[in-house]
């Protein structure tokens, strides 16, 4: 048997990949599986890093979402015929298997929204609205992405609140020395992003969870970039919040997590109203529906959370460790390569056990948007901007940054193309 | 050629190495600012308009090679033209990043380098983005408005319009 078959056996069988010592991942049976990496970029084969911005889709994903159209599609929980039976079946095993995903909690307390962006407002607006008042403090960081930085600041200013942050360190960790004075007896809430979307730094949760816990503050973590990357465990975390999005984990966009505690989301007042989220309904008065329909108002995106249940299956077959595993090694391979390069910095941490594999960086004389279209040239994808985290871009100093990400398809040689064109770029740019 | 050799001309990277308009002026009355919220570009300009003619423009660009480039071009090309000439040539350089025309007056200099720019349509922007924000000045210096102007890039290209 070659290593390939071995390896699709394994595939197969999670038990089997489970019960033996970290196995590094086969990253050249696993591009297999995603067909568009046999795409060709202007000319060039495609080299994805941009999966911080969004994660390429396995064929299994994708045939689930036409499988579904082609053959279960019904709207849910209403319909009495076996469509309808089996589209909310369908759809309800996502919200199972989800829960099991991030480590075993109730189906109920996972809601499906479009996406991390629409799970945070929702907080900041259902419950923020009711449990924020004037003269109370909302803590953030300067790490934040637009979407944990914004709905916030909006909620401080509806209610007359302040807005308070988390500073960094200059290594890109979160500076948590001043912590008492900033998470106070006035905090209501403390979001906080689980990996940075431009630094790739992992935040420890620890001291923010102990010291809020203390002050009857709530926790909301941004799980964006971490769920595709690490396993999961909100309890493990002991936090209030936790939000994600299917597209950065194999699965199809609008498709998005928020998961809270049952006690929390049972008093929160629903964001949408509409069908399927009440119980009774006359010009009297409307009682709510129990969790989760409760704070799913109208026909969800179903054919998308029923795909996102392969997604989900593709990950766990290959093994969140495996994959935090391959990752953190390609990373370290990535910022030794790219810190040998003249003129290119990296930001953030470069210890690998405290990040992800989302690395930016900077070149001394080419500006990033020069950086990704000579990157593009040569079929390299690449992200380059402000990453949608403005604040932090000014805490850096930082006009924009170049960032590669890294997922499970991604392997040395992928860092390989993207080093040797960083240094062909600094030749055509005669430095 | 490449189209990245094509974008990158030799002009091009002169300009971007050596950007024209950096000496401050002593005088203006003109002054605006452009921000490309799509890459964090940001570009701010002085400008002294006398007689109906631009007399001196001095430009800080905070960007990538095509934006300090085009920024660089559009101050050797302008200076010295009348209001009305200003405003043409603008309209111009729009045209030829739209694609609507090909082929520019060889007297407006190195222009006509920037038609490389419309093989990458993303960066189309970064070209444009000192002409809006001094057709933005401009404007509301005639307008007699404020001396100031403030563009914001958006999706469209449309926004002298």
């Amino acid at each position: 048997m070659n290593q390939k078959e071995t390896q699709a056996e394994k595939l197969t069988n999670p038990e089997a990949v489970k019960t033996r010592p970290i196995k590094p991942l086969d990253t050249d049976r696993i591009k297999q599986d995603f067909p568009i990496l046999n795409e060709k970029i202007n000319g060039k084969r495609l080299v994805y890093l941009d999966s911080a911005a969004t994660s390429q889709k396995p064929k299994v994903v994708i045939e689930a979402l036409t499988n579904y159209y082609n053959r279960t599609n019904s709207n849910i929980h209403r319909g009495l015929h076996t469509l309808a039976e089996h589209a909310t079946q369908a759809y309800e095993q996502t919200r199972a298997h989800v829960a099991s995903f991030i480590g075993g909690v109730h189906s109920s307390e996972v809601i499906f929204t479009s996406g991390t962006t629409h799970s945070i407002n929702t907080v900041a607006t259902a419950w923020g609205n009711e449990n924020i008042s004037e003269g109370d403090e909302i803590v953030i960081t300067e790490m934040e992405h637009h979407a944990n930085m914004v709905p916030w600041f909006m909620l401080a200013k509806r209610q007359n609140a302040t807005l308070k942050r988390i500073p960094i360190t200059v290594c890109g960790h979160l500076d948590l020395s001043d912590l008492d004075k900033i998470i106070t007896e006035k905090t209501k809430i403390v979001a906080v992003t689980h990996m940075s979307n431009v630094l790739g730094t992992i935040n420890p949760f620890d001291k923010i969870v102990a010291r809020a816990k203390k002050v009857g503050a709530l926790v909301l973590v941004d799980g964006a970039q971490s769920a595709p990357h690490l396993k999961i465990d909100v309890k493990a975390l002991d936090v209030d919040f936790y939000t994600f999005s299917s597209h950065k984990m194999l699965g199809p966009t609008g498709v998005g997590v928020l998961w809270g505690r049952k006690e929390i989301l049972n008093k929160m007042t629903p964001l949408l109203y509409g069908g399927e989220m009440i119980r009774e309904v006359s010009f009297e008065r409307i009682t709510w529906a129990e969790l989760p329909s409760k704070m799913e108002a109208g026909t969800p995106n179903i054919a998308d959370v029923v795909a996102f249940d392969a997604a989900l299956d593709y990950l766990e077959r290959l093994g969140m460790d495996r994959i935090r595993q391959h990752e953190m090694e390609l990373t370290a391979y990535a910022i030794d390569k790219l810190s040998k390069i003249d003129g290119i910095e990296i930001q953030g941490p470069l210890e690998t056990d405290q990040r992800g594999g989302a690395i930016s960086f900077t070149d001394s004389d080419i500006h990033p948007h020069d950086i990704s279209t000579f990157l593009d040239a040569n079929g390299i994808a690449i992200r380059a901007g402000h990453h949608c985290a403005q604040p932090l871009m000014r805490v850096l100093g930082k006009m924009a940054t170049a960032r590669a990400s890294l997922y499970i398809y991604n392997d040395q040689a992928d860092v390989d193309i993207l080093c040797d064109s960083l240094v062909e770029m600094r030749r055509f740019f005669g430095l | 050629m490449t189209s990245l050799d094509d974008m990158y001309r030799e002009v091009i990277m002169d300009h971007y190495r050596a950007p024209r308009g950096k000496k401050p002026l002593e005088e203006s009355n003109v002054s605006s600012h452009g921000h490309n919220p799509s890459c964090g570009d940001e570009i701010d300009m002085k400008v002294l308009v006398k007689d109906n003619y631009l007399k001196g423009i001095h430009i800080d660009c905070k960007g990538c090679a095509i934006s300090t480039a085009s920024a660089s071009i559009m101050a050797e090309t302008l200076e010295g033209k009348s209001f009305d000439e200003v405003l043409k040539i603008a309209a111009t350089v729009k045209a030829l990043l739209k694609g609507e025309i090909d082929e520019v007056d060889e007297d407006l200099g190195d222009i006509d380098s920037l038609a490389g720019v419309r093989q990458f349509p993303v960066r189309i922007k970064c070209a444009l983005l000192a002409w809006v924000t001094l057709v933005e000045g401009l404007k509301n210096y005639a307008e007699g408005k404020d001396e100031s102007g403030e563009v914001t890039l958006s999706g469209s290209l449309d926004h002298d319009d």
